[in-house]
């Protein structure tokens, strides 16, 4: 890592009078740990009209970033290797509490900002395996604080802004899907404590989570009075050397680098005041932060997606071939251009939701359908762009874009992310469908 | 010992990683729409200062790190990077965009500021990137009369008020010992500096950053100097193939320089 960060020095040398080797030397000792930033002059982002507060969250950030170059992911997305001191280099800057209050520790920003903080991860290079190994904790926090107990919050929120503990989502279940409400994933009181029993899937960063967010049923689908109400959200400790507790990772296609598992409880036993909130109140809960990830979501393809067509940009500007750039070539260019409005287009809309979603809490003229439809749509939106961007992205490479050596084609493999989760593109369609056009539902 | 009141000027400039164009005037380089930070030696020196503070270094401890810069309003970006980094306040003396100030300027401001805020060590970067001039921290050591210690690898602090600087010479290192107050400008090797965190950032936000202008000091920006033309350094000509040793004796010989 040290040693391909060094050559980013180079130009400062250029300016140097003084002894050139003495430089060299000290460029060489400092470089190792703090070399300066290097995606955000190359960006292709246009980033006017952005909020001051965004763009030095933007510029820190991606300082951070430029310790884990992309060999770095690359290595880790080929060896699945969790990639353990990024998670900690986030923590140690206090980027972890972006969206949490001050009084926990937190900086007390808002999704806006976050977004914007994980867009960048995303375009240092970091692409989906950096975003998801922070994600859940700066976002599956998010209900802890608005809901948690004061004493609840003593006692987890600080552990995750530092970075002691990880944080996993557990929603999805393998016989649910989408329909939330239908899981079965059941937490039964006994006494001080609640036995939990049942299966989650795709719960990232599981392997290396010590607490988890669970959504778990307290009442049977059947006698819970409505729908809505038969579940409830707690924080447990995830334990992995208990019996009654086993994972199993899931090979999968993109993002290797961060675990998604499928979880196994069986009669798991964890304290009942774990439960965060009211039993049964767990979906309201969890819904309160759907919105919001959808345009953390959106920020991180858009990050792929930029970080791809810079990378296919630069490429068609230096590739000779018939002794001329093949950027000069209106085939490779023009799919790139198209690209390029699309992510910008995608951007507006993602940064639109956000603001909606952050000015909600001071301006109630802000309906919850406002940004629903906001932030259901940038997730959309973005995930398209960021999936044609990386495609084109691998294509303007020519056979050069199936090489690893070219990030291009981890990033079209990680693309596919933010198109299937956390939500599909049919239900989004659905949800717009219904909401924005007044059509009736479908299912 | 006195407790230190530190001054850290810091300059806006390009980034170091950015290839600057002459502009099409050839007035000087071109600055529109180019990325700009903070002087890589002016980094370090707020590092230090933030460190001799945090790692209680000197016997009388550190009073106040005030960081000042002379530019145009966006220096106050740097001016806010210094606070997130740890300096206490910050002054900006506004200067036009596009106006320089040649080194001599600069340094009699820092000397009134010195004055104002009763300053007793001055630690600045030993020269801007942009045009590497290299005279401010020598001129300002002159205009007060204070000792000073110049490309400072390492810093010590003994009893009664002395200062103890390691710099860094051509061929080696030089040791120096002087009394508060003084002057030290800072080399690469000194430290590394930091990464503001997310909450210091938000907590720069609120620290003290004073507005004056040239004139609060009773100073105009007076050219000594006269930019006739700033051209791109001649394209380099690519060197010669040998094929072998022999080859590379003649090629020598022919040259004159064995």
């Amino acid at each position: 890592m040290a040693c391909s960060v060094n050559s980013r020095y180079w130009p400062l040398s250029r300016w140097l009078t003084s002894s050139y080797k003495t430089t060299c030397r000290a460029i060489a000792i400092r470089a190792s740990h703090r070399p300066f930033s290097s995606t955000s002059h190359n960006s292709l982002m246009e980033t006017t009209g952005f909020t001051e507060t965004q763009l030095t969250v933007r510029q820190a950030v991606s300082e951070v970033c430029s310790n884990f170059p992309n060999t770095y992911w690359r290595e880790h997305d080929q060896n699945e290797q969790d990639p353990k001191e990024f998670h900690a280099a986030l923590a140690r800057g206090g980027w972890l509490g972006i969206a949490l209050p001050e009084n926990l520790g937190g900086s007390g920003l808002g999704i806006s900002e976050a977004t914007m903080m994980m867009q960048t991860v995303a375009e240092s290079g970091a692409g989906m395996a950096g975003a998801q190994s922070i994600h859940a904790n700066v976002y599956a926090t998010q209900p802890l604080a608005k809901f948690e107990t004061d004493e609840q919050l003593r006692e987890t929120i600080p552990g995750i802004i530092s970075g002691k503990w990880r944080t996993c989502f557990g929603v999805t279940e393998p016989n649910a899907g989408l329909d939330t409400l239908r899981l079965s994933t059941m937490a039964k009181r006994e006494g001080d404590e609640y036995v939990i029993s049942g299966q989650k899937i795709w719960t990232t960063c599981g392997q290396v989570a010590s607490k988890m967010i669970l959504l778990a049923r307290t009442t049977p689908y059947e006698e819970a009075q409505r729908p809505s109400e038969g579940l409830s959200l707690f924080c447990i400790d995830l334990d992995r050397t208990q019996p009654s507790l086993s994972m199993r990772k899931i090979k999968k296609m993109g993002g290797r680098a961060v675990d998604a598992n499928e979880v196994f409880f069986d009669n798991y036993r964890t304290p009942a005041n774990t439960l965060i909130g009211k039993e049964g109140q767990g979906f309201k809960i969890v819904l309160h932060g759907m919105n919001a990830e959808r345009c953390l979501l959106a920020g991180e393809a858009l990050g792929l997606g930029y970080a791809a067509l810079t990378r296919a940009a630069s490429y068609a500007r230096e590739r000779i071939v018939f002794q001329r750039p093949i950027g000069m070539n209106q085939g490779v260019a023009h799919p790139l251009a198209d690209a390029y409005m699309h992510l910008e287009a995608a951007k507006l809309a993602t940064y639109h939701a956000a603001r909606l979603y952050d000015a909600s809490k001071t301006d109630s003229s802000i309906t919850q359908k406002a940004i629903g439809v906001a932030a259901n749509s940038a997730k959309y939106l973005a995930a398209e762009a960021a999936f044609v961007a990386c495609e084109r992205a691998v294509l303007a490479h020519g056979g050069m874009g199936y090489a690893a050596e070219y990030d291009v084609e981890r990033w079209f493999r990680e693309c596919l992310v933010p198109r299937l989760a956390p939500v599909s593109r049919e239900m989004i369609l659905n949800y717009v469908g219904e909401k924005a056009l007044g059509l009736p539902k479908s299912y | 010992m006195s407790a230190l009141r530190i001054l850290v000027p810091v300059k806006r400039v390009i980034d170091y990683a950015v290839k600057p164009r002459v502009n099409k005037a050839q007035t000087g380089v071109e600055t529109a729409g180019v990325k700009h930070s903070m002087n890589p030696f002016d980094d370090l020196s707020v590092e230090e200062s933030v460190r001799i503070r945090e790692k209680k270094r000197a016997p009388g401890g550190v009073e106040d790190i005030c960081a000042f810069s002379a530019g145009p309003s966006k220096a106050q970006e740097i001016l806010r990077t210094a606070l997130a980094m740890g300096a206490d306040r910050a002054v900006h003396v506004e200067i036009k965009d596009g106006e320089e100030l040649e080194p001599l300027t600069v340094a009699k401001l820092l000397k009134k500021s010195v004055e104002e805020q009763k300053s007793n060590l001055v630690i600045l970067g030993k020269q801007s990137i942009d045009d590497d001039a290299g005279q401010t921290g020598q001129m300002l050591a002159g205009l007060l009369n204070w000792p000073q210690a110049t490309q400072a690898s390492k810093i010590e602090f003994g009893a009664d008020d002395a200062v103890t600087v390691t710099k860094e010479i051509d061929g080696g290192v030089e040791t120096v010992k002087a009394k508060l107050p003084m002057i030290i400008t800072t080399d690469l090797r000194l430290n590394t500096p930091r990464y503001a965190t997310l909450p210091n950032i938000m907590k720069a936000k609120k620290k003290k950053l004073d507005k004056k202008t040239l004139e609060d000091f009773g100073l105009t920006n007076e050219k000594r100097l006269k930019v006739l033309k700033v051209t791109e350094p001649p394209v380099r000509q690519g060197g010669g193939k040998v094929e072998d040793v022999d080859g590379l004796i003649g090629k020598l010989k022919e040259l004159g320089a064995l």
